[in-house]
């Protein structure tokens, strides 16, 4: 039981981090009609950021700060360089022009820091575990991630629904022309809600660094991730995302810690071994087949498509 | 995306001496002769790069048949490489050597998964629809990174090639080379009559425009799905050809990012083109090949090369060539 409740924590920081990343992806396709494959990329450079700008200035705090100033202007010169250009082509060359890009990043990546992956030490009063329940001890450092996601959750949402900027992107969301004709800046527009994303990413990357390895490649296959999270919310919609999020990190990671124990009830052991780590690994994706059957626009489809 | 005003215009350039068809029949001469140039020269490593070439041309036909004239941009296809891939690895290791049980047992493999990945993501359309394909493909990789009693993530040696019986010898690299050339050949002329038969039409039609075609009562469903079976099936193929030429199948044969250079050289080559696929797929291979030649970082210069190639040049190598021009 106890170790259930862990996973479950585990699960749901796993969710703030999908969500994050699905987040920033959601908004620059819910606006811009851009599929941004390169959204990975922004998630590892913020970790090669956060994990760098420890060592120079020491402070891990700082260094976060950093990462994520880092990765919004990261975000918005690329947009003005390279991803406005493919505003006005179809999906299948953003997917080619952005996976161009995902190509540049981890070449980039490599030419600057070298094939070898980095780590990131937390700082000593970050590495302890605290007791969250009775008998139940939790890394303080996970907590501090689930905490600090909601909190930029939190402002997101304010930012999205009560502020001028908001208003605005929610009005580019429903009519792009619209809110041009009306005087407003559309171009500065797009590139700030493209930096936007591009700060979220970063920020999951850099909540990561201390957890994973910082390596190339890392945001390729959590990108995917994050699109199984945009398929069960519903393009487009930041508070499906959310939902959806906190579920499949849920499934993901309670699924790969019971399910080899439930099917050695079930089935041989030779079997059950066999088939555990694929069955697991498949859960999340069986439960974007189903919701595909009964609600193919996803659990919270954006209003205005 | 725009479709030309008349399909029927879309499969053969109208005139037969074009700068385009005699490019495409000089590609197609050098492929053909290149076992020859390997063995006068001695050079087996540039027969070993175009047999890769070959195989993944093939991919790419079979990409182009949903995605050029389909209108269905799936990013999950090298999945289909790889069950392709690991039919002939897993019924090798369990002592089924025989090509002729290898073989169809992976296309029927490869069908049956685009069968269901199909029915399930046709229900959607655009980029609902490539973020599905895209995420079912990642689902594969999974699976073969969890079969732990095939190699797991370390992938699985295939130490006999497929044995068809002394018929073919898939061990002469030379017969190997031009069975991959003839097999590439065939699904191109396959394709040609695909795309120009009714079925085709319907196809090409719900490209242009699916509500249109359902008002006029087809079940473009139906005829979508049937053709996404068929290009999984012919991937599948691809895959079975891939194993036999590097002996080996690993989940990173099936990682999305696979996926996106099959996407890349349809879409260099030319969308909706017959002769784009074979075109796109030689030139990004040698152009990968080059570069790490020239450079030890590549995809520096191949990133920006598609990021241009994704915002100029919309139809291709083809259109650059004046094949055919799409908007």
């Amino acid at each position: 039981m106890l170790y259930f409740i862990e996973q479950c924590l585990n699960g749901v920081q796993l969710g703030m981090l999908l969500f994050l990343l699905a987040a920033g992806l959601t908004l620059v396709f819910g606006i811009m009609d851009l599929v941004n494959l390169a959204h990975g990329s922004l998630y590892m450079l913020g970790a090669y950021f956060a994990a760098t700008f420890a060592v120079l200035t020491g402070s891990f705090v700082l260094a976060v700060i950093l990462a994520v100033l880092g990765s919004f202007i990261v975000g918005m010169v690329l947009e003005v360089v390279a991803i406005r250009r493919l505003y006005e082509t179809d999906h299948l060359n953003h997917v080619l022009g952005t996976f161009g890009l995902l190509l540049f990043f981890n070449e980039l990546v490599r030419l600057i820091w070298g094939p070898a992956g980095l780590t990131l030490t937390l700082p000593t009063q970050m590495l302890t575990a605290v007791q969250i329940i009775p008998g139940v001890y939790y890394p303080i450092y996970r907590l501090v991630i689930i905490l600090a996601t909601l909190a930029v959750a939190g402002l997101l949402y304010v930012v999205v629904m009560r502020s001028r900027l908001g208003m605005l992107i929610r009005a580019g969301a429903s009519n792009r022309e619209m809110v041009g004709a009306l005087g407003v800046n559309i171009k500065l527009l797009y590139t700030l809600v493209f930096g936007l994303g591009a700060a979220l990413a970063g920020f999951a990357g850099v909540m990561q660094a201390p957890i994973l390895t910082v390596q190339i490649g890392m945001g390729e296959n959590i990108l995917i991730l994050a699109f199984v999270v945009i398929i069960i919310g519903g393009i487009g919609s930041i508070r499906g995302a959310f939902v959806a999020a906190i579920i499949v990190g849920l499934i993901d990671t309670v699924g790969r810690a019971f399910l080899p124990d439930l099917l050695h009830r079930v089935l041989s052991t030779n079997a059950a071994q066999t088939l555990g780590p694929s069955l697991s690994s498949m859960l999340i994706y069986m439960l974007m087949a189903t919701i595909l059957v009964f609600r193919p626009e996803g659990l919270f489809p954006a209003a205005s498509r | 995306m725009s479709a030309s005003l008349d399909p029927s215009l879309d499969a053969m350039p109208g005139t037969v001496f074009s700068t385009r068809n005699a490019f495409v029949a000089a590609v197609l001469v050098a492929l053909a002769l290149l076992p020859l140039y390997s063995l006068a020269t001695g050079d087996t490593f540039v027969l070993t790069l175009f047999t890769r070439v070959l195989i993944l041309a093939i991919g790419a036909v079979s990409l182009n048949l949903i995605m050029g004239y389909g209108g269905m941009v799936s990013f999950g296809h090298a999945a289909y490489l790889g069950i392709g891939g690991y039919a002939v690895g897993i019924l090798a290791k369990e002592g089924v050597a025989s090509g002729l049980v290898q073989w169809p047992v992976a296309i029927a493999a490869s069908a049956l998964y685009a069968l269901a990945v199909g029915a399930l993501s046709l229900r959607t359309r655009g980029v609902y629809f490539i973020m599905i394909t895209l995420a079912f493909g990642q689902m594969i990789y999974y699976v073969a990174i969890g079969l732990d009693r095939y190699g797991g993530d370390d992938g699985l040696t295939i130490y006999k090639r497929s044995n068809f019986g002394g018929v073919i010898d898939l061990n002469n690299k030379t017969v190997f080379y031009y069975l991959c050339f003839a097999i590439l050949l065939a699904s191109i002329y396959f394709v040609f009559r695909l795309v120009n038969s009714r079925f085709g039409l319907v196809i090409r039609g719900a490209r242009s425009n699916e509500r249109r075609m359902r008002a006029i009562g087809f079940p473009t469903f139906r005829y979508k799905l049937m053709c996404f079976v068929i290009a999984g099936a012919l991937c599948g193929l691809a895959g079975t050809l891939l194993a036999n030429h590097t002996n080996f199948v690993s989940p990173a044969m099936m990682h999305w990012t696979r996926s996106g250079d099959l996407i890349v050289m349809v879409a260099l080559g030319g969308l909706g083109s017959l002769f784009g696929p074979v075109i796109g797929a030689v030139t990004f291979l040698l152009l990968e090949e080059g570069l790490s030649r020239l450079t030890e970082y590549p995809n520096l210069i191949l990133g920006p090369v598609l990021l241009l190639v994704a915002i100029y040049l919309h139809g291709g190598i083809e259109g650059l060539l004046g094949g055919r021009r799409r908007g």
